[in-house]
């Protein structure tokens, strides 16, 4: 042991002394421990590798059933005629302005929906009166699929992006406000009340105590609203096609149909799947993992 | 009160001493009508500046209860408590943590609410984890500290949302309530804890209303015991129990018991 340096520390008596290392002993043995991480370079690894092989897998699967022609090329196309179909996409350029198009509405579509869902969510998880009126409509709006709303939509704007917009909100909306909901209503109820004993009024309880509370149920919530909104996009410009409207992955789509043309479609499936999963993976994910992390609920990804 | 020793602190302390908290005649029933639970009956108690009081009763008699009236988190339904302290620090039985903020941030949150400056929060909070013995662990989250740990920062967090320093508070005798804070503990923890907080209770000269169902804690802490009756809860009796210390010490534990068992076998008969 060492020796005790200051004189405050000699001044204390024995048994006040022995108390001290007890705690202090308690404090070590108690503090959980971080187990040590492998290498950068290992964790990567081991994180991509495994997906990778699974792609690996598919494609491999998918040449070998394409090689033994199980059904006819307009049906199945070859691996390398879809890869070669996104390679043109890429060298005209042409792939840059798809996923500007879409990704851009989608953006915006799911900013709009931010505004909307936040204020309808708070109302609804604070007035009982709201809760009780909006709340299953709210919820049950959730389960209808947005792509229902295409046809009012284009009766009432036309086709234009406004109709594009209205059915993104319709799906992303009731996501990000039921999650909101069900963020703040899974607050452990004591926190407010220990805000409240440590002095804070009605809107810094809000503020510091139930917002950040409810902040991983509100991230699920976005994560699901970004899907949704991605998804009703691609059902409105799937049907919504129009010249006046720009070319998106859906037209891309809905091209590659109406030229009968597989190795196209397959490529356009194939885009909408890689921004969709990709936006997930750069932005959602690292965003929950480190409010998880911090919060000490880290999940084996 | 039996105190023969120290008479020359008892004949100070008499008459117009202040009293952080008093009591008088309050009640509190849940509901209404026929189905109402009275949780306390007329329940008059006082708790005088510095001294340490540890509220006594079997589970389920009204200790938090009563707690909550003090801390102004619950309203009574009949009498009034007089408050003539500082806003009370409040030190509920889990640690109840705020998950997003590092041990340090969960010490500034009372801070923060109440709106005082970043650079007076940091040194207040560095402050208050050094006399829980923290210091140097302001940047961990609750997660990585163990549950005694926990219990200290929300100790230190309590005493950061007195009002002692700012403005309102300022020079009002200051209030500690806790309800059974090491009660989620293991022995060692919980002993070495109790130790730390009579430390801190001579440091700060606060008052203290310890909330407990257990004989012995209340006994080695508290300088009086007051025990509860159960449903409803009204003060049954007090000791004395201030500076008693090897047999007086066990004589007034069994004494206690006696007592506590005696007002719970009574429910049998009822
Ligand atoms: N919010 C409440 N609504 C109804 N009854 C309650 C409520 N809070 C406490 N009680 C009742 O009041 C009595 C005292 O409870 P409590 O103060 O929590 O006891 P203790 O803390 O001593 O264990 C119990 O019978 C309990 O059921
Ligand atoms: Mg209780």
């Amino acid at each position: 042991m060492p020796q005790p340096e200051s004189t405050g520390l000699q001044d204390r008596t024995a048994d006040d002394q022995y108390a001290g290392s007890v705690r202090a002993g308690l404090d070590a043995l108690d503090t959980p421990v971080n187990s040590a991480q492998g290498s950068l370079l290992r964790r990567i690894v081991g994180k991509v590798l495994p997906p990778i092989a699974a792609i690996v897998l598919l494609v491999l699967v998918w040449q070998l059933l394409w090689a033994a022609a199980f059904w006819p090329e307009f049906k199945l196309p070859a691996p390398v005629d879809v890869s070669s179909q996104i390679w043109q996409l890429v060298t005209t350029g042409k792939i840059i302005e798809l996923f500007w198009v879409s990704v851009h509405r989608a953006v915006i579509g799911f900013a709009i929906s931010l505004l909307i869902a936040v204020p309808l969510g708070l109302a609804i998880a604070n007035i009982t009166v709201v809760r009780r009126g909006i709340g299953p409509l709210v919820s049950g709006l959730q389960s209808l699929p947005s792509v229902a709303w295409v046809p009012a939509a284009i009766l009432w704007f036309g086709l234009n992006d406004r109709a594009i917009y209205w059915v993104v909100l319709l799906g992303a909306v009731p996501s990000i406000a039921n999650g909101l909901v069900s963020g703040l209503d899974q607050v452990p109820p004591i926190l407010p009340r220990v805000g409240k004993a440590l002095g804070a009024g009605r809107l810094g309880g809000i503020r510091y105590i139930l917002l950040p509370a409810a902040l991983p149920g509100f991230l699920g919530g976005l994560k699901q609203g970004w899907a949704f909104s991605w998804r009703s996009l691609m059902a409105a410009e799937l049907i919504a096609t129009s010249p006046d409207l720009g070319e998106g992955l859906g037209q891309y789509l809905h091209n590659g149909m109406s030229l009968s043309d597989i190795s196209m479609v397959f490529a356009g499936v194939l885009l909408i799947f890689v921004v969709g999963v990709g936006i997930e993976l750069l932005v959602f994910r690292p965003l929950e993992n480190s409010v998880l992390r911090a919060r000490g609920l880290t999940r084996a990804t | 009160m039996t105190a023969t020793v120290e008479a020359g602190e008892t004949t100070i302390t008499s008459g117009t001493e202040v009293r952080p908290v008093r009591f008088h005649q309050v009640g509190k029933a849940f509901g209404h009508g026929q189905k109402a639970v009275v949780a306390l009956d007329q329940v008059d108690l006082d708790v005088y500046a510095g001294e340490f009081v540890c509220l006594l009763g079997a589970s389920g008699c009204g200790k938090t209860t009563l707690l909550n009236l003090v801390a102004g988190l619950d309203q009574p339904t009949s009498g009034r408590i007089e408050l003539s302290s500082s806003r009370p620090a409040v030190v509920f039985q889990e640690p109840a943590l705020m998950p997003w903020l590092t041990a340090a941030g969960n010490v500034e949150l009372p801070l923060r609410m109440a709106g005082v400056p970043k650079a007076a929060r940091r040194a207040k909070a560095a402050e208050l984890l050094e006399l829980v013995r923290l210091a140097g662990l302001g940047d961990k989250r609750p997660h990585e500290l163990s549950g005694g740990m926990r219990q200290r920062v929300a100790l230190a967090r309590a005493l950061a949302s007195t009002t002692d320093n700012t403005g309102s508070g300022a020079g009002k005798p200051s209030l500690l309530l806790m309800d059974e804070p090491f009660s989620a503990l293991d022995a060692i923890t919980r002993d070495v804890l109790q130790g730390e907080l009579l430390r801190i209770w001579r440091a700060t000269g606060t008052a203290i209303l310890f909330v407990t169902h257990d004989v012995r804690e209340a006994v080695r802490l508290g300088q009086r015991v007051v025990l509860l009756s159960s449903r409803p809860g009204r003060v049954v009796r007090q000791w004395d129990v201030d500076d008693l210390s090897g047999a007086g010490e066990t004589d007034a534990v069994d004494e206690i018991n006696a007592e506590l068992r005696k007002v719970i076998s009574s429910h049998a008969a009822a």
